[in-house]
């Protein structure tokens, strides 16, 4: 059993979400709420790492993340070290790949509060902040911890883009995922089944864990 | 806009603005007083209340509470909904559903400290009649529970003005009466100006003081309901008020006196024909309550009076009332009324048969012949 992986892999997933949750609620808010012009593109752009092959998508990232490309070089220059093969290359590759899953759940959930809840909350005295703590995000909750469960799981298992990023380096960017994978090239199928079985436990716990959060309204609206 | 002398309290609203929504608006409501703004959809009602309540922002005007501006587009003034202190009742309710009936109430009374806010909340809930009710949540409750909910939301928060948007539309008749007679008896403690929006003539004559009529966007006529439903300005307030009497005639003189020419009828009026040059067409406008039909073979009081001849087009049985409806030789138009339906049962009416009915001059009504003017306050 690899637990170095499996504290890279948990560390990945609870940094993507922790860093996505405020990005999904801004974006979900943004894009439920608002119209402007480009809105559709920026939902397609938002949608676009859900339709592209994870190799493809880890091409690309590899491609900007070297030290020659403009954000790679910018980069360095900032943080003194280049992206690839680094635990901060697969952490920024992996937001970039979990953005649909955390912003498309959260915005249908606002998409569901109607227009003039906001509207009566500002009339009763609420400034749009106290409005969003305190009428909006306990009615969009279940999209929150959808946007947290998918997002959680799917970086756990992802594989394609990880491995073109960071490579399999030990206790810096080889994933549970990655880990397996390495086990089974090496013929070690005993190995990589406990490793698979411990990825399917920690899968299971964590969406049991975020469904049982969300209450059982969630279960009603599925 | 010169603003109307009034009590402290009173709302004058004047919005002006050529799309995308057109308005020309202006009118006032003083405290303790229940406006009705009345008008199909699309009329702008609804727009309306939402710029009062600061939710909507118009391109020119001035709204004006009390004295304090709320919105002044000259001076480039415009307060946000929760600096405006206005109760709002929302068509749908717009009820926080993940909160209780108590805590619905709550979120109003927020400047107070927690235990009064419970205290004050459930006395708002007690004073709309829902005590027992405070820890269900909006999906809980009645169309009517909700209505109710939302009333004491508005008013939680010692509004100084109460904004009612289509209130009683989403409930069943009997409820939507008890409602009505609740706001009816509610008015009686709050002295503050009560704007309701509603598309039911019956209901806004019924509960407000004064109706403003709204007609794209435009507001073309205030005044108690009556005097509206009587003395409509134009025949355009006259067809938004559901008033099918109107007809065109001419101006003219018959021995000495003005008399309206209808057809083969020299009419007499009643007010208003003086002023009238000889000649003018005019569209004139006769309410239903004004049409006397004369009893076959006995004579009665009225007779004399602009006494007609027609043929019954249309009986239409509605329980005890019978609507009635006439044609004449001369035009296409009809003459609407309505009698109880013994009276219609005893005086042989059917189809096709002619019958007199005399039109009174005191209700006969004159207008311009094409008039578009702005307000006009019939009081």
């Amino acid at each position: 059993m690899d637990w170095t992986a499996l504290s890279v892999s948990l560390r990945l997933a609870a940094f993507t979400c922790l860093l996505l949750l405020p990005v999904g609620l801004w974006m979900g808010r943004t894009l439920a709420t608002t119209r402007f012009r480009g809105k559709p593109l920026c939902e397609a752009l938002v949608a676009l790492p859900l339709v592209m092959p994870p190799t493809v998508l880890g091409f690309y990232l590899m491609q900007a993340f070297g030290v020659e490309a403009p954000f790679g070089g910018l980069w360095a220059r900032v943080f003194g070290s280049g992206l690839n093969f680094t635990f901060t290359g697969i952490l920024i590759a992996s937001l970039v790949a979990n953005l649909p899953f955390a912003v498309q759940p959260i915005q249908r959930a606002f998409e569901t509060v109607p227009a003039n809840l906001r509207e009566a909350a500002w009339c009763s005295g609420l400034s749009p902040w106290q409005t969003f703590l305190r009428i909006e995000l306990p009615l969009v909750w279940p999209g929150i911890i959808s946007a947290l469960a998918l997002t959680f799981a799917h970086t756990l298992g992802e594989f394609g883009v990880i491995l073109m990023v960071g490579g399999a380096i030990d206790g810096e960017t080889r994933t549970l995922a990655i880990a397996i994978y390495d086990r089974v090239q090496a013929f070690d199928e005993a190995g990589a089944g406990i490793m698979s079985a411990m990825l399917l436990l920690v899968s299971f716990l964590t969406i049991g864990v975020v469904y049982g959060l969300a209450g059982r309204r969630r279960w009603r609206r599925a | 806009m010169p603003e109307r002398p009034g009590s402290p309290a009173s709302l004058s609203v004047s919005l002006h603005q050529p799309g995308p929504i057109p308005l020309s608006a202006e009118f006032h409501c003083e405290a303790g007083e229940l406006l009705a703004l009345v008008g199909p959809s699309g009329s702008g009602k609804t727009t309306l209340l939402r710029a009062i309540a600061g939710l909507y922002r118009p391109a020119q005007g001035r709204i004006a509470c009390g004295g304090e501006a709320w919105f002044d587009s000259g001076r480039r003034l415009s307060l946000p909904p929760q600096g405006r202190r206005v109760g709002l009742v929302f068509q749908d309710y717009a009820l926080f559903p993940h909160l209780t009936a108590l805590g619905n109430v709550m979120v109003a009374l927020d400047h107070l400290p927690p235990r009064e806010r419970r205290r004050r909340a459930g006395g708002w809930l007690s004073r709309v009649h829902l005590t027992g009710l405070e820890a269900r949540y909006p999906g809980q409750l009645s169309g009517g529970q909700r209505q109710r909910v939302a009333l004491a939301r508005a008013l939680a928060r010692n509004p100084r003005v109460l904004l009612l948007d289509e209130p009683f539309s989403a409930v069943d008749q009997v409820t939507r009466r008890r409602l009505q007679r609740e706001l009816a008896m509610l008015r009686e403690q709050i002295r503050i100006p009560i704007v309701l929006v509603t598309h039911d003539l019956d209901e806004a004559a019924a509960l407000a003081d004064r109706l403003c009529v709204l007609h794209g966007g435009r507001s073309l006529q205030a005044g108690p309901p009556e005097a509206l439903f009587r003395r409509p300005a134009s025949a355009e307030v006259a067809r938004v008020l559901d008033r099918h009497n109107l007809f065109s005639g001419e101006v003219v003189e018959e021995g000495g006196e003005r008399r309206l020419a209808w057809g083969p009828w020299r009419l007499e009026v009643a007010a208003g024909l003086e002023s009238l040059p000889v000649g003018e067409r005019v569209t004139w406008y006769l309410p239903p309550s004004d049409v006397v039909l004369h009893r076959r073979g006995r004579p009665s009081q009225g007779e004399r009076e602009n006494p007609v001849r027609a043929r019954v087009e249309s009986l239409v049985v509605l329980g005890g009332i019978t609507a009635v409806s006439l044609a004449f030789d001369h035009t296409g138009q009809t003459l609407s009324f309505d009698i109880a339906t013994h009276a219609a049962r005893r005086n042989g009416l059917a189809r096709g048969e002619p019958v007199q009915v005399s039109l009174l001059a005191a209700g006969i009504h004159l207008m311009a012949a094409e008039s578009h003017e702005a307000v006009r306050e019939t009081t």
